[in-house]
């Protein structure tokens, strides 16, 4: 085993309490140079899909932090876009010359949303749907990283990360009258609970209550030998494919 | 909630009042019994170490057991709400636990046979009635979930399983946002580092930290963790 494989070894066993991601990410490249491990081009363009996503939140909270006036929850909103700003950096860690440039963004969605930088309350829609589309974008990507330490263990952390914002900015537009918890919350005929029509698109499927070929409504509750229709929704986040996520945030990609 | 008013331990009966010292929780605890939901069927058999298995049937039997304590602990908070909690409070709380529960629910019908038994949970070091004992203790069960999730996905074999182990985390990232919030306004991020990723706990580090919360202590000797 070369040099290099040993040193990981060595440094893997006296640390199943290593948590890989807390390492600094100069690691990354001693570990990819020990295992061969440049990601191969599949690998990567999970990472850049992941990275154009993480391009377009950032942006937009960036944006939205530099309108004079725009937020009032500072705090809340200075938190999520720090931690953007984090996923960047890891991703562009692990994608190093792959990496791509951050594209150009028309945060009104091509004049969906006209008042994005100027309403507080369309600003926490719009976030609102991109944390939750974030979301199962990388649920929707994590079998393509199946087994893989270091880029799963990534990726995790960084797909609950959006889940915490999500769960935020839905009790923000919550406490500003908003009818929306912090989980997605459907029934049989209702997928999308944001109370945004539009975004219909970007909820299609949460109303899914069949896991692992399992009805989870059959299953006992607290209320008896079933579950709650809108309980079941609420347990489970869905995926979505890259190329759905894709077409959804397009408008967003000048 | 239907209440099961006979528990076996070691083949004799119980009467409940010294199943409820045994589990350790006091005189208010009738919520322990209350996740029936997630027991049926269950023989209750406290003081055993158990072990979760191998491969993908022991990761979630890991799951499994981290599920068993946070339904517990949410069904026992919910029957007994802390002093001063609100009508908001109770509903968020509320639905944590009914998710929980559901989740605990599905792990036990996914596992079949595999299904390690029911737990016995060890609330003792909460006193329910305090308010902040509470919300410490629930951030605690939801970041070290959301934490081991993130640490032992990658030693997933099934990519159906890896789905599920990721839809689940994504609803586990927003309890944990919440009881963060709950504690204090603002902090639904609170175990995110400067790199914006969520902290990640081995098996034998989670098993740690939700040991505490068990009577019958759980083991992952596949995993490399060991009971002493």
């Amino acid at each position: 085993m070369s040099p290099r494989r040993d040193a990981i070894k060595n440094i893997t066993s006296f640390g199943s309490k290593v948590a890989v991601a807390a390492l600094p990410f100069a690691f990354v490249t001693l570990f990819k140079k020990a295992y061969g491990a440049v990601p191969t081009p599949a690998v990567n363009d999970v990472l850049n899909f992941a990275l154009k996503l993480e391009y377009l939140e950032a942006y937009f909270y960036k944006t939205a932090l530099s309108v004079p006036g725009l937020i009032i929850d500072t705090g809340y909103i200075e938190t999520i876009g720090n931690d953007e700003n984090g996923h960047i950096g890891a991703l562009r860690q692990l994608l190093g010359d792959a990496a791509v440039a951050s594209p150009q963004f028309d945060l009104t969605a091509k004049g969906a949303f006209p008042d994005v930088l100027s309403n507080y309350d369309t600003f926490l829609t719009v976030a609102n749907m991109l944390e939750d589309t974030g979301v199962r974008a990388y649920i929707g990507q994590a079998t393509n990283l199946l087994g893989n330490q270091l880029l799963l263990i990534t990726a995790l952390s960084i797909q609950v990360v959006e889940s915490r914002h999500a769960a935020a900015i839905r009790q923000l537009r919550k406490s500003r009258g908003a009818v929306i918890e912090p989980w997605i919350t459907g029934s049989s005929s209702l997928s999308n609970d944001t109370g945004i029509p539009s975004f219909n698109a970007n909820y299609a499927g949460e109303n899914n209550v069949i896991q692992n070929g399992i009805d989870v409504t059959t299953l006992s509750s607290a209320s008896g030998s079933t579950t709650p229709y809108a309980v079941a929704t609420q347990a489970f986040d869905e995926p979505l494919t890259k190329e759905a996520v894709l077409a959804l945030v397009a408008p967003f990609f000048a | 909630m239907k209440i099961k008013n006979q528990i076996t331990a070691n083949g004799a009966n119980l009467p409940r009042r010294l199943f409820l010292r045994y589990a350790g929780a006091g005189a208010a605890s009738v919520g322990l019994l209350a996740v029936d939901a997630c027991h049926k069927d269950h023989k209750v058999v406290p003081f055993t170490g158990i072990d979760v298995g191998q491969g993908d049937s022991g990761l979630f039997n890991f799951t499994y057991a981290i599920k068993q304590v946070e339904a517990a602990f949410y069904s026992q908070v919910i029957l007994t709400p802390y002093t001063g909690m609100t009508g908001d409070e109770l509903t968020l709380l509320t639905a944590i636990r009914d998710q929980e529960i559901l989740h605990c629910s599905f792990l036990k019908a996914t596992l079949g046979s595999k299904a390690i038994i029911a737990l016995t949970p060890d609330f003792s070091s909460i006193d329910f009635t305090n308010r902040l004992t509470v919300l410490f203790a629930a951030k605690n069960l939801e970041d070290t979930g959301v934490s081991a999730h993130c640490g032992s996905g990658y030693l997933i074999k099934n990519p159906v399983y890896l789905t599920l182990a990721a839809k689940i985390l994504s609803v586990e990232g927003r309890h944990a946002a919440v009881i963060g919030n709950l504690l204090q306004n603002g902090f639904f991020a609170s175990t995110v580092g400067s790199n914006g990723l969520n902290t990640n706990l081995s098996v034998a580090d989670t098993l740690i930290v939700i040991n505490k919360y068990l009577k019958n202590k759980v083991s992952a000797v596949s995993f490399n963790y060991v009971l002493t």
